[in-house]
């Protein structure tokens, strides 16, 4: 296997190939305008930790959401199963951004005419731009996820959860031993390229002053107006950063026991 | 003035505004995603029956776009397109151009859409049954001849919830324009609410039109898929 794959990268296109991306990473690196790096390096990577911060935490509530969402869509009677689709119907057909700018100008507008908000403890993080940034960017995944997981839920073979409500298993036992655990497995491979969806998304997010990875990027160019050298930067990083949530999810889908695929 | 003076078509609302910016979202969208299926068209066959080289130049393509965020793209390619172009233009002796956005648009959203079509469509031809592309060159039929009447009318049922996916996000993409400061729904929205503070009354009201965009497209996708499905059996299971 290792051998093979080392022959793989070894077919002269490739080594020559290879060369040629050497050659392009050399140019830029020694013909490019990188001085302004030392400066911005300590913010840049308090970007790249916020942006990983927003991304985890937006994920994580986004799947608590997404899980009841797709129950309801999947299993519940019309009056949770009504709202759950519509509220995906309208995630998923609207624009993040308009999203995001709704809930930023729309909410952020709203809050101050009410004293007692503003008297409140919860009034200094509510001024600040983050809490509706992480908002927004859930509320989109657990849209998009709703979606998926009413899917997944579906796609659990029916003679499980009888033979579990034959053996008279409580109803939250069913779902958190036998419907929750095969839905998720199924949908595991979804999930990391929806998460890579995500973490494209986040960038959105700057433009309510969130200072993340790319408004550090959009920071330097107005500082310096050196245009292409930071946004080439952004590119590694997500590229990085797409590498490192596939290899994780393809790690988390390596422990588990494999599904069985039809076909 | 209440939310719907504010939306009224005349000068004091906005609603001219709204739907200009509307007019130049659709043109954009439709401009990318038809750019994005001629560029996964040909990255598609490119994949199946091009080179080593150039199998390896389209995993990159294709990798890369779907793992940078397009905003930044859209910022590289905005700002890079429009300077190759006008260094070309000097170089032959010619002025400098402003690029319209709308070109700009179209140029940056459908080489994003062509990575993902590049995979959609790869996925559909492939699952075109190779008896029947054997069988007709067998019967010798010329290649544009098998195309058109062959492996178009089999990939095109296959390809089409894939191809209703893009669109929809070709639709959604044209609001990141607005970060570049074109004039498209999401940005004119923005300026209207921004101007008379009716944050809500706006921002619902491009929500709600995005939102019949998306419905129409479904269900107009919907028709077409069941056309281009018709005569194949229904035995598909699920």
């Amino acid at each position: 296997m290792r051998g093979a794959e080392m022959r793989d990268w070894l077919q002269p296109h490739r080594i020559f190939l290879g060369l040629l991306g050497l050659v392009i990473v050399l140019w830029c690196a020694t013909q490019m305008r990188w001085d302004w790096l030392p400066k911005y390096a300590p913010l840049m990577a308090e970007g790249i930790w916020r942006t990983i911060w927003l991304l985890v935490l937006s994920v994580f509530f986004g799947m608590l959401l997404a899980i009841p969402l797709g129950l309801a869509q999947a299993a519940g009677p019309w009056y949770l199963a009504t709202p759950a689709r519509v509220f995906c119907t309208v995630i998923r057909g609207t624009p993040l951004l308009l999203q995001i700018w709704l809930l930023y100008y729309g909410l952020g507008s709203l809050f101050p005419q009410y004293p007692w908000i503003r008297e409140s403890d919860l009034w200094p993080i509510l001024r600040q731009a983050w809490p509706y940034a992480l908002l927004a960017l859930t509320l989109s995944y657990a849209g998009y996820e709703g979606e998926v997981m009413r899917g997944a839920f579906k796609s659990v073979p029916r003679g499980q959860l009888e033979a579990a409500r034959a053996m008279g298993m409580p109803r939250h036992k069913i779902l958190s031993r036998i419907w929750l655990p095969q839905a998720f497995r199924a949908v595991l491979p979804t999930l990391g390229g929806e998460t890579v969806l995500q973490m494209k998304a986040t960038p959105l997010v700057a433009t309510i002053t969130v200072v993340e990875i790319y408004a550090v990027a959009s920071r330097v160019r107005q500082d310096t107006f050196i245009i292409y050298e930071p946004l080439l930067l952004l590119a590694l990083v997500y590229l990085c950063l797409a590498g490192a949530i596939v290899f994780l999810f393809r790690q988390i889908e390596a422990r588990g026991p494999q599904v069985r695929r039809p076909g | 003035m209440g939310p719907l003076d504010l939306l009224a078509l005349s000068p004091p609302g906005w609603g001219a505004t709204l739907l200009a910016g509307l007019w130049n979202s659709l043109l954009i969208a439709v401009g990318a995603f038809s750019m994005g299926l001629v560029l996964g068209g040909l990255g598609a066959w490119g994949k199946i029956h091009g080179g080593p080289i150039t199998r390896d130049l389209l995993a990159m393509y294709t990798t890369v776009v779907r793992a940078v965020p397009e905003l930044i793209l859209i910022l590289i390619l905005y700002f890079g397109v429009t300077d190759l172009v006008n260094q070309i233009l000097v170089a032959f002796g010619h002025e400098r151009i402003q690029i319209s956005g709308v070109l700009a648009g179209i140029a940056v959203l459908g080489v994003v859409q062509g990575a993902y079509a590049t995979e959609v469509l790869r996925g559909a031809l492939l699952a075109v049954p190779p008896g029947q592309v054997e069988a007709a060159k067998a019967m010798g039929m010329p290649p544009l001849l098998m195309a058109q009447r062959v492996i178009f009318p089999a990939m095109l049922g296959l390809a089409m919830p894939g191809l209703a996916n893009l669109w929809l996000i070709a639709t959604k993409d044209t609001a990141l324009l607005a970060v570049v400061g074109f004039g498209e729904l999401t940005f004119a929205t923005r300026q209207a609410a921004s101007s008379t503070k009716a944050f809500f009354t706006f921002f619902l009201a491009a929500g709600v039109i995005y939102l019949i965009i998306t419905l129409l497209s479904g269900w107009a996708f919907a028709r077409i898929e069941a056309w281009a499905r018709r005569g194949e059996p229904r035995n598909a299971g699920g």
